[in-house]
This record gives C-alpha cells, structure tokens and sequence, in this order.
C-alpha cells in the first residue's frame, strides 16, 4: 500500500500541471472561436482559480511520494 | 431531560438558526438573479455585463475560500462566538443593504456596489461555516459529534427551502406589477429581522470550551495562517481534506442539489413550476437523512460512509440522469392533439425587420405536452424569416402528474447521495486538526471543495454539454456534462479509499490533537 502511495505520489505530481494545459488549451480553442466576453471572461476566471489548486495537488503529490501519508 | 444535553441543543439551535440564515441570504440573491440583473445589470452594456459575471462567479467561487481564511484566523485567535456573530452581521447587512439599493435607472453607481454587498455575502459565508462547526462539535460528546454536527449539515438545504417559501409567499401576496416594481426587495429586507433574532440567540452563548481552555493556558494560535499552511505536519492534512473528501463532496452535493434542477429545467426543458415542486418534495424527504447519516458515522466511521456516497454517486448518475431525459422526453410519445399559431412584433433595433414568433402546442396520449416557441427575425414586407438569422426556440414540457413519484424518486437517490457524503463532513474535518488552528484549516478546504469543486459543476457541466454539439450530432450528448462530477468524485474516491482512515477520533482535545499531530505516520493513518 504504501509504494502505491509513493507510486501514486508521481501520478498526481504530472495531473496538476496537465490539467492546467488542457485548460489553457481549451480555453485558446473555445475563445479564438468566438472571442467574446461571455465567452473569455470565464475561462479566465475558472483558469485563475485551478492554476492554485493543482498546484496545492503538486505538493500533495510530493508528499505523498516522500511517504508522508504512510 | 438532561442538562448536558439540553446544552448541546441550545447550541445546535443557535449555531443552526444563524448558518441557515446565512444560506437563505447567499440563496436570496441566486434565486432572485433574473430580477436582479433586470435591475442593477440591464442586457446590452458590456461593462454591466462584466459586473454581473463578476457577481456570480466571485462571490461564489473565489470570495468564499479567502473568508475562510479572514475568518478562520480570526476564530482561532478571538474565539468562536465571537467570529461567527461577525460574519452573521456582515451577511445580514449586506443583503440588507441590496435590498435598499435603487436601481441603475436611478443610480449609476448601483452594480459596483451590488457587485462588493456580494463578495461581502461570499466572504462572511466563507467564515460561517467552519465556526458553526466548530463550535457544535467542540461542545459534542465524543461519540455523538457525528449525529450533533449533522444539523448543521441540514442548513444548506433548509436555507434554500426558506428562500425559495419567501420568494414564492412574497409573489403570490403581490401582483407581478408590485413584485417586479418594489416587492424583489422584501425577501432582502426580510434578513435584517432573521439576522437580529439570531444575533440575540447567540450572544447568549458561552464560547466553545475547548477554546476557552487553550486561552486560559495561553495556547492560543498567534499566526493561525501559518500555523496551518507553513508548517508540512497540518498542510498535509489539509491538502489531504481536500483532494481525499471534501472536492468530491463538493462536486456530488452540487449536482444532487443543483444541477439536477439545471437539467431538468434546461437540457430536459421541463415545466419550472413541476420541476422546482418535484425537487422541493424530494429535498423535504431526502434532508434528515443527513442527520441519519451523521448518526451512523460515530458508529462505522466517517470514511465508509462518505466513499460510500462518491461511489454510489460515481456509479449511479449515467442511469439516473438517462432515466430522467427519457421520462421527459415527448420524442417517444404518440401526439394525440397539434396546434400552430403565428404572429410577429416589430424589432425594436431595426425597422425594417419584424420577429416573427410560431407557437407550437402539442399534447400527447400520455397527458404531457409540448409548448415550443420559436422566435426569428424577418423580413417586415415579405414575412420571410431571413436566412442570416439564427432561430431561437424555447420548449417547455409539462408532464402528466402520474410521472411526479419517478421524478421525485430519482431525485430523493440523488440527494440521498449529498446525505451521505455531507452528512458526517463536518464531524471529519473536525477531528482532521486541532483546536488552535482548528477553525482556519477545517474551513479552506471545505470551502475550495464546495465553492470552486462544487460551486461550478452547473457552469462546468451545462458548458461540456453546448461543446458536445457538432455538425455530426447537433442535438450533443445530454449526459455529457456529467463527466466532471464523475471524474472528481473518482479521483476524490481513490484518494480517499487509500489515504483517509476510518478511525473515530474520540477526543478533540489539545493533548489528543498533539497526540494525532506527533505520532509516528503508521498510526496516525
């Protein structure tokens, strides 16, 4: 279980990053379709507000690699 | 009846009333949004526009986990009561204070503030929560924290059940000229009268003894902030609340609670009133399970029952959200009656053109029917729609009320997941840290878990729907939307089943937290 853990640990350290580029990808696509205010200004928002969070998932991947939850 | 737990009601009471309150304000605003915006953001003003999108997004999404900051780190440095009577205050006031604004006609100024009243609801929400917790289970018996936290769980939805009544009492007083005119305003000065009869409630209440104790011994947090996120032992666990419990909480409280209301009502284009009372019946049956759960927590563990909750919910939303769009679905019934009708008004931009608008009604063998109205622009001479212009069509179906009980039924399973997963959270996050920091680590991540994981699941899912649509399958994939609820609850799950333990801790005292905070790791999880 706890080289899961450690396993795991590296798996969430590459999602965080990930997840921020598939946003920023799709937000590219979906505002250079149609570049309007009602369509960037969420993507702005929802982007701003994830960028800090999968970083917090970075961290607990790394801690979760150094075996601190085991 | 005991004192002791005459006590503990008095403060479930107190701390309940003031955190229902508190939702019926943040409530308030979201179900009176169309007023709203018809009076502080009027359509066509791209400044307006940006107010109103701030409006909605921020004082949700982003407001919310900085109160739980601002707040926390004053709950464990002042106290409980205290933090908690000013977020009650600052809620109170600020819908108030909506409801005094005049509108933009009259004062230009009037979005821009409308727009701060709003974070500041988003901000005191953003404290409540975490010290009404806190305080109910820092006076709860060991083995009932579970079952006495649980009625703050209830808040929620009971806040929503409260707002909607007002809102529905104060339009059947009023005629819709009055209720459009100056009666939107009550339900916003309604609070103040909520907000002082809480206030005395809970002046005359003892802060919270575990707390009191800690500052009798001069133990208090100085820099709860850092105390909770500078130091790797508590962020941790903090990072582990989140990511292993309360996002996917969060995503399957919202979609229960309501992104089911936005399917029906726009993927499924149900009736609003069927719709809204269908939903309203389910939450009324659906809500003390909430309690029921809480209780059961102190008995097999917190975790089982919360994982158990995301992975009911993970596995069942495909079949019960298909179930739903087929029984609202007219494209399989037989039409029994069918009735066209066409007019046109005159388009207020543009003289040479008119809106031309057909009304179709059908009815079906089943007792449903169809009211579909679709609205083009034309030409004004010849009456032809032009090709240029993209038609609008809005479809309401209204179902045969023999369909209600499998409507209701579907949604009660849906809530009945919220129930399990939120039910004992309060409970858990309690006993995730201790008393000095209590208050500012418990309440981040519940609020990023409910606020940003939670929060957007309508916004989220109702947008990969319209990306669903392509030129291959216009109509798109009504079940599309649910892939973000699933994918997080089933990342929460994973996190959860292997990292979370299920161990009760009993006593929520310093010298136990020190004892969690210091273990080694093997026991400690």
């Amino acid at each position: 279980m706890n080289l899961l853990k450690r396993i795991l640990g590296v798996v969430w350290m590459l999602i965080g990053p990930a997840a921020i580029a598939f946003l920023i990808y799709e937000a590219i696509q979906k505002i250079s379709a149609n570049p309007s205010q009602d369509v960037y200004l969420p993507w702005i928002i929802i982007i701003t507000i994830f960028a800090p969070i999968a970083v917090g998932f970075v961290i607990f991947g790394y801690y979760s690699l150094n075996g601190e939850y085991e | 009846m005991k004192p002791m737990e005459n006590s503990i009601r008095r403060v479930i009471f107190a701390s309940s009333a003031g955190t229902l309150i508190e939702w019926y304000d943040f409530y308030i605003f979201g179900s009176l949004a169309i007023v709203i915006s018809e009076k502080f953001f009027p359509q066509g003003n791209p400044t307006l526009a940006f107010l109103s999108t701030l409006a909605t997004f921020a004082a949700g999404f982003i407001v919310r986990p900085f109160g739980a900051l601002v707040f926390g780190r004053l709950g464990d440095i002042v106290g409980r009561k205290y933090t908690f009577l000013l977020t009650l205050v600052i809620m109170g006031g600020s819908t108030f204070l909506i409801g005094c604004i005049p509108t933009y006609e009259t004062f230009s100024w009037a979005p821009l503030i409308v727009l701060l009243l709003r974070l500041l609801q988003g901000l005191a929400l953003g404290g409540e929560y975490g010290g009404a917790a806190t305080y109910v289970a820092e006076h709860s018996p060991a083995k009932r924290r579970g079952y006495y936290t649980s009625w703050i769980q209830t808040t929620a939805t009971l806040g929503l059940f409260v707002s909607l009544g007002v809102i529905l009492i104060t339009r059947n007083l009023l005629s819709d000229d009055q209720f459009k005119a100056w009666g939107w305003r009550l339900p916003f000065l309604l609070s103040v009268i909520l907000v002082i009869v809480s206030i005395v409630i809970r002046m005359k209440m003892h802060e919270s003894p575990l707390f009191n104790k800690l500052k009798e011994e001069g133990k208090t947090s100085v820099n709860p902030l850092k105390e909770s996120f500078g130091h790797k032992t508590n962020l941790k666990m903090v990072l582990l609340a989140l990511f292993g419990a309360t996002m996917g909480q969060g995503v399957v409280w919202y979609t229960g609670q309501f992104y089911a209301q936005t399917f029906l009502l726009k993927t499924c284009n149900l009736n609003d009133v069927q719709a809204n009372t269908w939903i309203g019946i389910a939450l009324l049956f659906a809500t003390p399970f909430f309690v029921v759960f809480g209780a059961l927590s102190d008995r097999i563990g917190r975790k089982s029952i919360m994982m158990a909750g995301m992975l009911l919910a993970i596995v069942c939303y495909r079949p019960i959200f298909k179930t739903l769009y087929n029984v609202t679905d007219v494209a399989s019934k037989t039409v029994a009656n069918e009735h066209t009708s066409t007019n046109s008004k005159a388009d207020a931009k543009d003289a040479s053109l008119v809106q031309l608008i057909t009304t179709t009604e059908k009815t079906f063998t089943d007792g449903a029917s169809l009211k579909e109205i679709k609205t083009q622009a034309a030409d004004a001479k010849t009456m032809v729609p032009l090709a240029s212009s993209k038609p609008l069509v809005k479809k309401t179906v209204t179902l045969n009320s023999s369909e209600a009980w499998k409507i209701i039924a579907l949604v009660f399973v849906l809530v009945l997941f919220v129930t399990m997963v939120y039910g004992p959270i309060a409970a858990f996050l309690v006993e995730m840290f201790p008393t000095k920091i209590r208050y500012t680590s418990m309440s981040l991540p519940y609020h990023i878990g409910n606020g940003v994981f939670g929060g957007l699941v309508p916004f989220i899912a109702t947008l990969m729907f319209e990306y669903s649509k392509t030129p291959a399958n216009p109509a798109g994939d009504v079940l599309a939307g649910l892939w973000y609820p699933i994918a997080i609850a089933g990342l929460c799950a994973i996190i959860g089943m292997l990292y979370l333990s299920n161990k009760i801790t009993t006593h929520i005292d310093e010298a136990e937290n020190e004892y969690v905070h210091s273990t080694p790791k093997k026991e400690m999880l």
